[in-house]
């Protein structure tokens, strides 16, 4: 069996973000899910190591929570992108175009073009 | 920025910390929950469902304590776990925390007591601005062993122009005068200074003015300055009182400023601490002897250094001075007398008399404290064994050694602290009653204050007290066996051999620790003991002394009290008034020295012999006491050789004298003192009519009377008659059974009957004066004898605790011997050797320290040797028999072993 690549450092908040301005409000589950979905199962998500990564991003103030009811009537918190959340998603989204598009150059650059 | 901000974020965290967490743990739970759902509808069995939603999560306890490292402060985290666990261990076993604790709480209590004395006395500085640059001043004739023997008034001139000093101040010794014009004469306290001496101290007057430090008029003048105290007291703090007439002894001063509260007159010595009054006088011209090199006034002198120079260096540069002084003047310096000129910090001149004995205390108070702390440590180590189970435990789990070390040692430095904490409050709680115990010789006695200062320092020593005895507890209950004691199920374990070397060296310094402070204590007793027990030569019995003081005015016409024969009227009149008071069977009268142990600076006067080439500079100096007949017979202070004074020695006969032994040894020795003729130089009389050398014949010799010190059996000392020899200070002795509570007012009444501007003052047993005398040394003693006996406690709980031990660790052994039929008697003896072996090894050890110490402490012994062999032995006995004693209560428990029981419970 192949191994999955881990989720590459840093790479995994901005998933979230993302995955809460496209879904709204979304549980923890919720998103875990979505993140391995969109990944088609390519991505090895420790789903664990998402909730302190929620947290860390409620503390600085992206994301905000609160408790809800879900589908099927569990409680469950439900987080959403804040403001502050949605600018930095912009921000980083850009910086990891600019730095896609970067490394895209690099692989497409052949010998002669050097020359 | 954002380092600060994640910091106050963790801080937050610490705060809220628990609930974080918590919401964790639920968010977790939750979304094993979703998953669980998701793989029950995927067709899985709900157990299967369940652990397939744990592979998938991760490590859930991972991942909280990742969490965790990251959003909060472990280190102040851990600080609380530690305390809270510490205090629910202590809470577990209160009897093992309650004699910790008491036991910290006695050293520390009894170490803070004697720094909060020694914080008050040596480490205060002096309260005047720049004191270090204050010293004093004190030249020495050491080729003629005379000491502290003042200076004249051109030398004075020489030190203010050396360019050494910013300015030199001269006083007198302190003295009386008499205060009249209040309601009741009074007598003060007061000291002729040079009139810069305030700017030496650098204090101004809170009210007026200080004396005009360039005012150069010889002699008197007639300006006061006075204390807060007496401001207060006598003129009722009057805001007008500048200007004001101050008549004392008949002279009329008036008072041109008020010293503020708390100026204290340190001058020179502790002893001179309550002046009242300050006269301002140029010590050149009446009343003072004319300017000459060689006559020196009995003064202290106290100087400011040029600031930036060193007291080493300004000494270098003096000394430089008094050999180019030496040279110029050499009749003035001869050679044999060898003048020196030492300079002496103004605050050690303070300190210095009581430093030995302070430091003596606080070396046996350390001590103290050593034994508490060596005592919680063995505490510790032998409950380590009954903890042995649980650290192994915890260390199979993961714990990692220097955690458990942390752990540990913030348990032993929660116990020490609250020990520490005990101590102060008691001490707090006590203090009222423990400072009756100082002697009020103790200079800067009132600074002494249990406050803030000191509970830091009690913090800080429990702390480091318990950061130093606790890492190695801690280290040794770490480093336990972990299989062995695992295996070893309920048996408790069999400490480790290097925990059970540590308590048998822990106990054996102990013993030797409290052996050093008994032969401490042994040694001051005796010399306590010796002192008190030594007979002083006069007879302290139903006497009782009062004090008046005659006045002296400036101007010796205006005295009417100027001649002995002048004065001779009224001493008469008062002794026969005296006799008639209720209970007096007899009275005499004599001068402040002849008031036996009660006087701190006897007056010497140079002795000059006839036959024996003196010059001034050279002559010995002699304690000169001035008495009325009556006074040898009503101190029993016994004739050996020659008379006594009687009623026909007055001002116009021949000037006689009576010496003690010890002057005529030292004097006249190998001849009969009998007959001789001496001068002594500075007498009053010479001063005022230096026509012809007054020669004073030696007509008697008394046996020796300790009357200066109790410690000094032979002190020269020449007694003048007072009706030959006029003196101002003077106390009237009555012997007889007298009230001491109505006597005064009863002397008073006859005294002023006579003059009512005489005051009458300060009525005294001289068995009080004598007790007096030791107060100093009773305080030492008695405080060391204390911590002796403390020491000795608890080195016997040290060694019974350590002996219980090995034999609960031998409970095994012992009943195996007995089951295989060994004597009950040998195991005894068994115990009892253990127990004795560290006692004989720390006796030992103690011992040899002892005699490092004692040698120390020569200086405060008397009467014995440092090695004395009867106090050395006496306490190794006493230190042998208690550790026997605390061995014998294990070494019966081992001999009554049951061998069935023992081996069935093992």
């Amino acid at each position: 069996m192949k191994e999955k690549p881990d989720v590459l450092q840093g790479t995994l908040a901005l998933m979230v973000l993302k995955t809460l301005d496209v879904l709204g409000p979304q549980h923890g589950w919720g998103i875990a899910r979505r993140i391995e979905q969109i990944s088609g199962d390519l991505l090895a998500v420790n789903q664990g190591t998402l909730y302190p990564l929620l947290l860390k991003l409620e503390h600085e103030g992206s994301i905000a929570s609160e408790w809800g009811a879900s589908e099927n009537n569990r409680r469950a918190r439900f987080y959403r992108l804040t403001a502050a959340g949605r600018k930095q998603l912009q921000a980083e989204t850009r910086d990891w175009e600019q730095t896609a598009a970067i490394i895209a150059r690099f692989f497409n650059v052949r010998a002669e073009d050097l020359t | 920025m954002k380092f600060l901000r994640r910091f106050f974020i963790r801080l937050s965290n610490l705060a809220i910390g628990r609930s974080a967490d918590h919401r964790l743990q639920e968010e977790i739970a939750e979304h094993l929950a979703f998953q669980t759902e998701e793989n029950m509808r995927a067709g899985m069995s709900p157990a299967e469902a369940r652990r397939q939603a744990a592979l998938k999560l991760g490590a859930a306890q991972a991942i909280r304590e990742h969490h965790h490292a990251e959003h909060s402060i472990p280190f102040i985290e851990n600080l609380f776990f530690d305390l809270r666990y510490a205090v629910r261990m202590l809470l577990r076993s209160p009897g093992f925390s309650f004699i910790a604790i008491a036991t910290m709480a006695l050293g520390v209590g009894a170490t803070t007591a004697i720094y909060s004395v020694i914080d008050a006395t040596l480490l205060h500085p002096l309260p005047y601005p720049n004191a270090a640059q204050l010293v004093r001043i004190e030249s020495d004739l050491p080729g003629v062993a005379a000491h502290d023997i003042g200076i004249s008034v051109p030398e004075w001139r020489d030190l203010e122009s050396s360019g050494i000093f910013q300015s030199v101040s001269v006083s007198g010794h302190g003295a009386d005068v008499n205060l009249t014009g209040s309601a009741q004469p009074e007598r003060l306290s007061y000291k002729h200074v040079t009139p810069n001496y305030f700017s030496v101290f650098r204090v101004d007057a809170q009210l007026g003015r200080t004396f005009d430090p360039h005012d150069a008029t010889p002699g008197f003048n007639l300006e006061a300055v006075i204390s807060d105290g007496l401001w207060r007291r006598e003129f009722g703090a009057n805001p007008n009182i500048v200007g004001k007439v101050l008549r004392l002894d008949n002279d009329v001063y008036h008072v041109v400023g008020v010293m503020p509260r708390g100026f204290r007159d340190l001058g020179s010595t502790n002893d001179e601490w309550n002046t009242e009054v300050w006269l301002g006088a140029g010590m050149a011209g009446l009343p003072f002897p004319p300017p000459l090199r060689g006559t020196r006034l009995q003064s202290r002198v106290v100087g400011r250094l040029n600031s930036g120079i060193s007291i080493a260096a300004a000494q270098e540069r003096l000394d430089a001075l008094v050999n180019s002084l030496k040279k110029q003047y050499p009749a003035e310096y001869p050679a044999q007398a060898a003048w020196t000129v030492r300079l002496i910090p103004l605050g050690e001149s303070v300190v210095g008399s009581v430093r030995q004995s302070l430091v003596l205390l606080f070396g046996a108070v350390g001590l103290v404290l050593m034994i508490s702390c060596v005592n919680v440590a063995n505490l510790l180590l032998a409950r380590a064994s009954g903890r042995g189970r649980e650290i192994a435990v915890r260390q199979a789990l993961g714990a990692q050694r220097t955690r458990l070390v942390r752990q540990l040692l913030t348990e032993i430095l929660l116990l020490f602290l609250l020990g520490g904490f005990a101590g102060f409050t008691i001490l707090f709680g006590a203090q009222r009653l423990l400072l009756r115990l100082v002697p009020e010789s103790l200079p800067h006695l009132n600074d002494i204050a249990i406050g803030g200062g000191v509970l830091v320092f009690a913090v800080a020593v429990s702390a480091a007290a318990g950061t130093i005895f606790g890492l190695a507890p801690a280290w040794l209950m770490t480093g336990v066996d972990l299989i062995g004691t695992l295996r070893q199920e309920g048996r408790g374990s069999s400490g480790s051999p290097g925990r059970s070397r540590t308590r048998q060296i822990l106990v054996v310094g102990e013993l030797a620790l409290s052996l050093v402070l008994m032969v401490a204590a042994g040694l001051l007793l005796r010399s306590f003991w010796d002192l008190f027990k030594v007979p002083p030569g006069f007879n302290p019995a139903r006497v009782m002394a009062i004090q008046t003081w005659l006045p002296g005015p400036n101007d010796p016409n205006q005295d009417t009290y100027r001649t002995a024969t002048q004065e001779a009227v009224l001493l008469r009149e008062v002794l026969r008034r005296s006799r008639t008071l209720p209970g007096v069977q007899e009275a005499a009268i004599g001068d402040m020295a002849a008031l036996p142990l009660g006087h701190s600076n006897p007056s010497q006067l140079p002795l000059i012999r006839e036959g024996i080439e003196t010059i001034d500079n050279q002559a010995p100096v002699i304690d000169s006491p001035i008495v009325s007949p009556e006074y040898f017979r009503l101190l029993g202070m016994p004739l050996t050789r020659g008379r006594l004074f009687n009623d026909q020695d007055l001002e116009s006969t021949p000037q006689v004298a009576v010496i003690n032994q010890a002057a005529a040894r030292t004097y006249w020795p190998n001849q009969d003192p009998l007959g001789k003729r001496v001068r002594l130089h500075l007498d009053s009389r010479e001063l005022l009519n230096a026509a012809g050398p007054a020669w004073t014949t030696i007509v008697g010799v008394i046996e020796d009377a300790r009357t200066e010190s109790l410690a000094d059996a032979a002190i020269p000392q020449i007694y003048r008659s007072v009706y030959q020899h006029p003196a101002k200070a003077l106390a009237i002795f009555l012997r007889g059974q007298l009230d001491p509570g109505t006597i005064l007012g009863q002397e008073r009444s006859q005294v002023q009957a006579i003059d009512p501007g005489l005051p009458v003052f300060h009525a005294e047993t001289l068995e009080d004066v004598l007790s007096t005398s030791l107060a100093v040394r009773r305080f030492s003693m008695e405080m060391v004898a204390f911590f002796a006996a403390t020491a000795l406690l608890l080195a016997g709980l040290g060694i019974y605790g350590t002996i219980s031990y090995l034999v609960n660790e031998q409970r095994r052994e012992i009943a195996i011997r007995l089951a295989l039929g060994a004597q009950r008697s040998t195991i005894l003896k068994m115990v009892l050797r253990r127990g004795f072996g560290l006692a004989a090894a720390g006796a030992g050890l103690g011992v040899a320290g002892a005699f490092i110490v004692s040698h120390f402490m020569a200086g405060l012994l008397y009467g014995v040797s440092p090695n004395d062999p009867p106090t050395f032995a006496g306490v190794t006995l006493v230190l042998t028999l208690v550790a026997l004693a605390a061995s014998y209560i294990p070494a019966l428990r081992a001999m009554r072993l049951d061998p069935i029981t023992t081996l069935h419970s093992e």
